[in-house]
């Protein structure tokens, strides 16, 4: 079993805790991964985007070749179409909607929703919208993440296990949070 | 061992650790940073007492590490390529000093300028030093190398350059840990000339150093980091250098190229290996991660025989860093290129974040300029580069460390007023306090802006050496106290801080103006650490 995913989203929205648990749950499962990561100048608010590889199998390059990627799961809708020259023709595109407008000429919202209804294979929605009325604003990401969930190869479980894994430290109430944000995203997936 | 997932830079901080380290040296510097960070996070180290606090910058650092490794003791120095220009005159003569404790110089490069204003490769600078260079193409290889870099450095003397690139330093990946090695004790050399570099000595050692460029080689050819793949098609030969070699792999089913594959991660790189290649193979393709600095010395400087395909040939492209498409383009691979970006999107360039104090700043400074035309607020390198864009279009120049102030003080030598330089408090104390001495010296008249967020910004929120210093050095340097002014970068201050700026502008002479207001991402992150400690 092999995933190439590409997370993508703006610099300073947190792309890295989505890879940081489907990572997780890859090593758990004695999986092999490679993942590349923007740090420095971008993260001041620029496009961001890391290639995360899972696979059974030893894993070569740490970048996905273009048009191999089997998924891309976005926090910001434009930054999900930024990526498609990297997505495979079955790849799915798992992306949160609320946009991040730090850019004068954004373009308007209805544009961008329009283009991502024409891709083959979304799941698109308010993640932000969803997190809130969750009662844990900052769980967008968790969101998302469970949405994705049914494309990454691994039993649910082994998500819930990493995040209780990840987040223990910060007490029952945080790791709650994001199981509830994580299960809510899945239910919204389907 | 445990198994860990760590980034490439970590697991080098880890792997120096477990090579019985006893300090790092290092200024912050993309991609190279988290080297340093891992250090100073970790438990064991602190215990164990590792120096791991930041260096004022890279030449300081790599100096001070060589002082370690005359006390026989192991020491890493880590900064970015650029950095290693800063420290090109220890690095130079470290080559002929030699090393007595293990000694390391971790190089992280940066090809394709992510965050960088050039991407020279580091290797030329082993090949012109004459050391040993290491680069490793997978995160357990770099773990393994260090430690073999430090083994390397104690047996033949000689400082190693540990050369990465962004993709190395910034992927993650599985490592498995070795059993840890205990720090050297306190031991001087047996020569106690060999770190008196007087031109008698200098010429001694230098001699020395080129006798071991065979060793060099000979220790690339065996010990096992770069490696000869046999293959049945023989009409391409590849030399894979570095992470290029992972390039190379992901082009082919089961990661099993058909052609002789020479993978290369020690430098020089060994001639019997190369020679094999040349009488087997038609044509050998390199790929280099950087410059094309092995490419052209097997082609020549007048391409003879035609045989030799990379960089310089158009085969691949001439900048840049590689990855798994363009090397696929190279081998004759179809293209796999997914759908187009669509029109709508848009780019979305780094920028100056809500609350940054500069954002003030620079406000401020294009209100008081405004009647001065443009072209004459030179910058320096540092998130308040970003002025550079849009809305504000404040400055006129980028160059290096330190260079607003000189590069300020040569156009108002040459007749450009009012001429302003703009550096940050880290870069300050980096690479700009000899600049305002010169200036001052020189009575210049130029009105420098010390941009003091405390802290160092750009690379994630270092300790600054100009915290809390800043007026006492100005004032050690000689600028007069009347003219240093302080100002607090807030839209409320909008008018007051135009108008001191104005003040200092008319002033012929040198003027320092200290913008002070804490960084907007440090200021949240301590926040975020006082509630959480509630």
């Amino acid at each position: 079993m092999k995933k190439d995913i590409i997370l993508a989203g703006v610099g300073g929205q947190g792309i890295l805790s989505i890879a940081t648990v489907i990572g997780r749950a890859a090593v758990e499962n004695n999986m092999f991964l490679k993942q590349a990561e923007v740090h420095g100048m971008s993260q001041r608010g620029g496009d961001v985007q890391s290639h995360l590889r899972i696979s059974t199998d030893p894993i070569a390059s740490d970048l996905i070749p273009e048009g191999k990627a089997d998924l891309i799961i976005s926090v910001e809708p434009m930054e999900a179409l930024r990526y498609l020259p990297m997505l495979h023709a079955d790849g799915w595109i798992v992306t949160n909607t609320e946009p991040f407008k730090n850019v004068p000429n954004y373009p308007d919202d209805q544009v961008v929703f329009d283009a991502l209804k024409k891709q083959p294979h979304v799941t698109a929605f308010n993640a932000d919208q969803v997190a809130k009325d969750l009662g844990s604003a900052r769980s967008a990401n968790m969101v998302i993440l469970g949405a994705a969930a049914r494309h990454l190869g691994l039993p649910f479980e082994e998500f819930e296990k990493a995040i209780r894994a990840i987040f223990g430290a910060k007490g029952d109430a945080v790791v709650e949070s994001n199981l509830t944000a994580l299960r809510k995203g899945a239910e919204l997936g389907k | 061992m445990q198994k860990l997932l760590l980034l490439g830079d970590e697991a080098i901080a880890q792997g120096a650790l477990d090579a019985g380290l006893s300090g790092v040296y290092a200024y912050p510097g993309t991609p190279s940073t988290e080297i340093t960070e891992y250090i100073q996070n970790n438990k064991d180290a602190r215990e164990r007492g590792v120096h791991c606090t930041w260096s004022v910058n890279e030449k300081t650092a790599m100096e001070t590490a060589v002082g370690v490794s005359y006390a026989g003791k192991r020491a890493l120095v880590c900064m970015k390529h650029v950095g290693l220009n800063v420290a090109a005159d220890p690095f130079t003569n470290s080559a002929i000093t030699g090393a007595n404790g293990g000694l390391v110089y971790l190089i992280a490069d940066d090809p394709s300028m992510h965050s960088s204003q050039d991407e020279q490769d580091s290797r030329f600078y082993a090949r012109f030093a004459q050391i040993p260079c290491l680069e490793p193409s997978s995160q357990q290889e770099a773990y393994d190398m260090i430690r073999y870099a430090f083994d390397l450095s104690e047996s033949m003397r000689t400082p190693v350059l540990f050369r990465v690139t962004t993709r190395m330093a910034h992927s993650r990946s599985g490592v498995e840990r070795r059993e840890p090695r205990k720090a050297n004790d306190l031991k001087l050399c047996d020569n106690p000339k060999q770190f008196i570099l007087l031109p008698a000595n200098a010429r001694k050692q230098y001699r020395e150093l080129l006798a071991k460029q065979d060793a060099f080689e000979q220790h690339a050819q065996k010990d096992g980091f770069n490696r000869y793949e046999d293959g049945a098609d023989k009409k391409l030969g590849i030399i894979a250098c570095g992470i290029a070699y992972n390039y190379l792999l992901e082009n082919y089913d089961n990661l099993k190229c058909p052609h002789p594959v020479l993978k290369i991660s020690q430098y020089p790189i060994p001639r019997a290996d190369v020679q094999r290649m040349m009488d087997e193979c038609e044509k050998i393709l390199v790929l280099e991660e950087g410059y094309p600095i092995y490419e052209e010395l097997l082609r020549g400087y007048m391409n003879n025989g035609g045989r030799i395909l990379g960089r310089m040939d158009g085969t691949l492209p001439r900048d840049g860093e590689l990855n798994p498409n363009i090397v696929a383009k190279a081998l004759g691979m179809p293209a796999t290129k997914g759908a187009p970006v669509p029109e709508l999107v848009v780019a979305r360039p780094p920028a100056l974040c809500v609350g940054c104090p500069h954002v003030d700043s620079y406000l401020a400074l294009n209100e008081a300029m405004k009647d001065h035309g443009k072209g004459k607020v030179f910058a320096d390198i540092g998130c308040y580069t970003l002025g550079a864009m849009p809305p504000y279009n404040a400055i006129c120049s980028t160059l290096d460390m330190g260079a607003s102030i000189t590069m300020a003080k040569g156009a108002a030598d040459s007749g450009l007023s009012p001429v302003v330089a703009v550096i940050g408090d880290s870069t300050f104390t980096h690479s700009g306090m000899t600049g305002l001495l010169e200036a001052v010296n020189d009575k210049a008249s130029i009105t420098v802006m010390i941009m003091d967020n405390s802290t160092t910004g750009m690379t994630g929120g270092q300790d600054s050496h100009a915290f809390g210093k800043i007026e006492q050095i100005c004032l050690g340097l000689g600028v007069e106290k009347e003219h240093i002014r302080l100002m607090k970068p807030l839209k409320a201050n909008h008018e007051e801080n135009v108008q001191i700026i104005k003040e200092e502008l008319a002033y012929k002479g040198v003027s320092v103006i200290v913008p002070r207001r804490e960084c907007i991402q440090t200021l949240n992150r301590r926040m975020k650490q006082q509630a959480a400690k509630k």
